[in-house]
């Protein structure tokens, strides 16, 4: 199903994104296919849209997101863009707890919709963000609804209903695998378990920071993380630890080689996508574009004068 | 010297919990070879060959030390040396 050009919305905006081959990073592995589904087509500019906007539709339709009430969620960007996105759309208000080491860039694009950010101490990562939200929200519980996407089945529930039927649809039977980096794991888990209702057997791996202190932006190193309740760790077929160096080289190889400039999570995510590729000699992998290179941009105060 | 290091979340399980430690040393990088004494594991997390890690950022106080002479940074008794990640993890 094409995405429809006139819409009334831009919450329909939001799914039926492309799927990009990668012919020039894959080149490795001439016999198998590697696509990138480019979700940073979607119109808040990253994957999350598609778990932002399920959470407030299945909250809504079941009275747990009323306009007396302020959406409040733990997010270091994405999910808040949309949040606040369709929040500004659909008219409710939207709260934002975020490490206040995230990127300008990330502050200015949440603020611009009218969304509240509260920020968390830098140290302590996005687990921080998460305990301060938990905080707020058992001190207010009546101001919040707490969207809580490590712990909201609506998120997976976005891309078993949304992403994966998509990938089948445009890759037809050819697929053999499927990878992605877990973050708050809704990606992975969602597609995977579709996938694996299909009548043949498709491969779902799952990418993570191989140490505890990383750079890849949106993903999780699982074993010094608190666990997001919506992981399983034993649905994907097979975990796949990337040094963060080589997603930050792949992100950049994605731009220069293929005209694509994504994120670090998905430079992991292609990464991790060329080394099955290599290894499976034929076959067809497909692997998610979670956001642009440029929601990265901005400086923060230490990148100011410095060239990586 | 005893310099006070900061260390974040994802690395104190090397540091048995703490969230501060204290370090000798008169440059940065006597700071991190004394801090890999006493927590095997911790300079491999900072540093490679080529110095400080792309998305490993190292305050002295409140300057990255990056805009100031890198490893070779020199530190003071009462500075605040203080392990940064670039980002944060989940979205």
């Amino acid at each position: 199903m094409a995405r429809p050009l006139r819409m009334s919305s831009v919450v329909d905006a939001v799914g039926q994104t492309p799927l990009v081959r990668l012919r020039n990073v894959a080149k490795t592995a001439p016999g198998v296919k590697v696509y990138l589904k480019l979700e940073y087509m979607n119109p808040g500019g990253s994957v999350k849209d598609r778990p932002a906007l399920q959470m407030m539709k299945d909250a809504i339709a079941d009275g747990r997101l009323t306009r007396d009430k302020v959406l409040i969620d733990a997010t270091s960007g994405n999910t808040g863009v949309a949040y606040s996105i369709f929040g500004a759309a659909l008219g409710y208000r939207i709260a934002l707890v975020m490490p206040a080491n995230v990127s300008q860039a990330r502050k200015n694009i949440t603020r611009a919709f009218g969304t509240e950010l509260i920020f968390s101490d830098p140290m302590e990562g996005s687990d921080g963000a998460i305990r301060m939200c938990r905080k707020l929200v058992a001190e207010n519980p009546d101001k919040y609804f707490y969207s809580d996407q490590y712990r909201n089945p609506s998120n997976p529930r976005a891309h078993y209903l949304g992403t994966a039927v998509e990938i089948l649809e445009q890759v037809g039977d050819e697929l053999t695998h499927f990878v992605t980096g877990l973050g708050t794991s809704g990606t992975c888990m969602g597609v995977t378990r579709r996938l694996h209702e299909h009548s043949r057997k498709i491969i779902c791996v799952a990418a993570q920071p191989e140490e505890a202190l990383h750079g890849l932006e949106g993903l999780k190193h699982m074993a010094s993380s608190l666990i997001p309740e919506i992981y399983d760790e034993t649905l994907p077929d097979e975990h796949m630890p990337i040094r963060t160096e080589d997603g930050w080289d792949m992100a950049d190889r994605l731009a220069q080689e293929e005209g694509l400039h994504v994120g670090h999570s998905t430079g992991a995510n292609v990464f991790a996508a060329v080394k099955i590729a290599e290894r499976i000699k034929t076959g067809c992998v497909v692997t998610i574009a979670c956001d642009r290179g440029d929601r990265y941009f901005a400086p923060m105060r230490w990148e100011k004068h410095y060239e990586w | 010297m005893a310099i006070t290091v900061r260390i974040p979340t994802p690395l104190r399980t090397l540091t048995q919990g703490k969230d501060e430690v204290e370090a000798a040393g008169k440059t940065v990088r006597e700071i991190i070879d004394d801090l890999e004494r006493h927590y095997p594991g911790l300079k491999d997390r900072l540093c490679d060959e080529k110095g400080v890690r792309r998305f490993v950022n190292i305050y002295q106080n409140e300057e990255d030390i990056r805009f100031l002479e890198s490893l070779d940074t020199k530190v003071k008794d009462g500075d605040s040396i203080s392990i940064v990640p670039a980002i944060a993890g989940g979205r």
